[in-house]
């Protein structure tokens, strides 16, 4: 029994491995199925059937301009948005090493936003030229997101100050962020009384996060990023299963630390201001996906990066939905979804959760 | 020699914490480093993997100057056990695995999952391989650590106090096993402690720490009473327990 054990070691770590990638499969297919339904959702009187066969190209029919230019876009912004943020949380919570974090507790977010405001206000890149319903336009999309990356880095330059110089707790991390997120919430405020109506309302756009606002211009830039940043995460997950066992440790199996930390901030921070700029401020999905899926898969990041992104694509996808049906033809914020999803978590962590297992 | 170290001198902000540090290691043997708090052993541990740089001397790993190496070619030849240790949601088979880091290009390979098959047989672990470490006795994670540190395949393996916070028996195996590898993989093995009859029944060599430099390099016979009182400041006898030489303090 012994023997047959210890024989059987790289064959039952297989089959546990195998289960994660199976489970991380599961979860892209329960993706696709509520993605399909999110298209079909809504007052055009659609079957899934219908979507399948438009998205194909089968049927070239009268859903083509519903399906490929209002719902497609919505739900692969709120797919993409939500596994960039997702990630980004679940690789700062290990560079930082405090579960509390994610681009939205540590005030990276509201940095963005901002960042975004003052691009449209003080340098025009906004909505002043455009006309008649849609006031939020960017005439500028990289000069917007540009200075909504000035604005998460110059909140993650602090977050790093504090955890690297002064070593602080991670609930302190978190009072930081809250700091951080009411001054950059005070700055945007201000600006507001220095904009004209159509600015304003594209400023408290950015203020409540909303999936539908993304072009697939904007859809392309943020698919990019997202993109090019996982993949360098992916790359790194070694590193970031090293950094999870202490930084000496890490530091003793080869690990540049300060690189890593720097560069995954960095990406992190990028992510965030590009979902930020096209979409606004939505909480929480950086906390919740990672959370989620360390809690099913363990902490392994060669699995928990990209079962974290997948499921924060599902969260917010699975948000937006809820948002756009449950009291339709009224949209919530969907921001407000994932405030309702995310903050009993935050609170059951900042109760000490996350050290109990 | 597989270890040679040279005229080691760190001083931190401007405060000399380690001077004139020398001694050197053959193959398969344990070296203790003693002293009191404060003398400067984990710092010279620490020296000795470049966590951190000391301001003069060399380090010599085999034929390779130390400090020449990145950090990546350092993993790949010294192990390293910190004094602290972070429980993961890891499986004891992926803590292990991650000791293949500094050899694994993308990904694991076969020959990475039998060495670590290879070295959680060595240390009695195979039946703990699937269990998280969060779930696991203090005893139990110090041998995955040192486990991990050994699927590295070091030449060099560097240990800070590998047994504080252990029992008596769970004490007694770690260095057991570290001494076990040290002599079948014919590798090197420097470790910081704190117990002085630990010490004495698993090292080969010892290095005593006082002032910042080396007051005492070598075998069994520089462990005297004079020595040991002059490091520590207590004075003590030096007995023989059957074949085990065991230190006791003095009534003063």
């Amino acid at each position: 029994m012994r023997q047959a054990t210890m024989e059987n070691v790289p064959e039952s770590y297989l089959k546990y491995t195998r289960r994660k990638l199976l489970m991380i499969s599961l979860l892209i297919l329960l993706t696709a199925v509520v993605g399909v339904y999110a298209i079909n959702a809504g007052s055009a009187d659609l079957s899934p059937a219908q979507v399948l066969m438009t998205l194909f190209g089968v049927e070239q029919g009268r859903f083509n301009v519903i399906i490929w230019n209002i719902r497609l876009p919505r739900v692969l912004s709120a797919l993409v948005a939500g596994a960039g943020l997702s990630v980004a949380g679940c690789v700062m919570q290990n560079i930082l090493r405090n579960p509390l974090a994610s681009p939205f507790t540590l005030g990276i977010s509201q940095g963005a936003a901002c960042g975004a405001a003052v691009a449209i206000i003080a340098l025009g890149a906004g909505s002043t030229g455009s006309t008649g319903a849609d006031a939020v336009a960017i005439n500028n999309p990289y000069l917007v997101t540009f200075s909504a990356f000035l604005g998460a880095m110059a909140a993650t330059m602090v977050v790093l100050f504090l955890a690297r110089f002064k070593g602080v707790t991670p609930e302190a991390m978190v009072l930081a962020g809250v700091a951080l997120g009411s001054l950059f919430s005070a700055v945007t405020v201000v600006l507001q009384y220095f904009a004209s109506d159509v600015q304003v309302a594209s400023i408290v756009f950015w203020t409540f996060g909303d999936v539908s606002r993304a072009s697939w211009c904007d859809l392309e830039i943020l698919a990019v990023v997202t993109g090019a940043a996982l993949f360098y995460f992916m790359a790194n997950r070694w590193n970031y299963n090293a950094l999870a066992s202490g930084e000496e440790t890490a530091k003793g199996l080869g690990v540049d630390v300060e690189k890593i930390r720097l560069t995954g901030m960095f990406l992190a921070s990028l992510i965030t201001a590009v979902a930020v700029s096209f979409l606004g401020i939505i909480g929480f999905i950086g906390l919740v996906g990672p959370h989620m899926m360390r809690r099913i898969l363990g902490g392994d990041h060669r699995f928990l990066i990209p079962a974290a992104s997948v499921a924060g694509g599902l969260l917010l996808l699975a948000a937006d939905t809820v948002a756009r049906t449950v009291i339709a033809p009224v949209v919530l914020p969907v921001g407000a979804i994932t405030s309702f999803m995310g903050a009993p978590l935050f609170l059951y962590l900042l109760a000490g959760g996350y050290g109990r297992r | 020699m597989i270890l040679t170290v040279d005229g080691v001198e760190f001083s931190y902000n401007g405060h000399p914490v380690l001077r004139g540090i020398n001694f050197a290691v053959a193959r398969g043997e344990v070296v203790s480093i003693l002293g009191n708090n404060g003398a400067g052993k984990s710092t010279l541990l620490k020296c000795l993997n470049k966590i951190l740089k000391p301001q003069r001397g060399s380090v010599l790993i085999e034929d390779d100057a130390l400090y020449r190496l990145n950090r990546l070619q350092i993993a790949q030849r010294v192990g390293y056990v910190a004094q602290k240790y972070e429980s993961t949601r890891f499986t004891v088979f992926d803590a292990v695995l991650l000791g293949r880091k500094p050899h694994i290009k993308w990904e694991a390979t076969a020959k990475d999952l039998e060495i670590v098959r290879r070295v959680l047989k060595q240390l009695g672990l195979e039946a703990f391989s699937l269990r998280y470490l969060d779930e696991l006795s203090g005893g139990e994670l110090q041998k995955v650590v040192i486990a991990r540190a050994l699927a590295q395949e070091p030449r060099v393996l560097l240990l800070d106090e590998p047994t504080s916070n252990l029992d008596l028996k769970n004490q007694l195996e770690v260095l057991k096993t570290v001494r076990k590898a040290a002599h079948e993989q014919n590798i090197a093995a420097v470790v910081v402690m704190h117990d002085l009859n630990l010490a004495l029944r698993f090292s080969d060599k010892f290095l005593l720490l006082k002032n910042k430099t080396t007051f005492a390099c070598g075998g069994m016979e520089i462990i005297t009473p004079e020595n040991i009182a002059g490091v520590y400041g207590v004075p003590v006898a030096v007995e023989k327990m059957g074949a085990v030489p065991v230190i006791v303090p003095l009534p003063v």
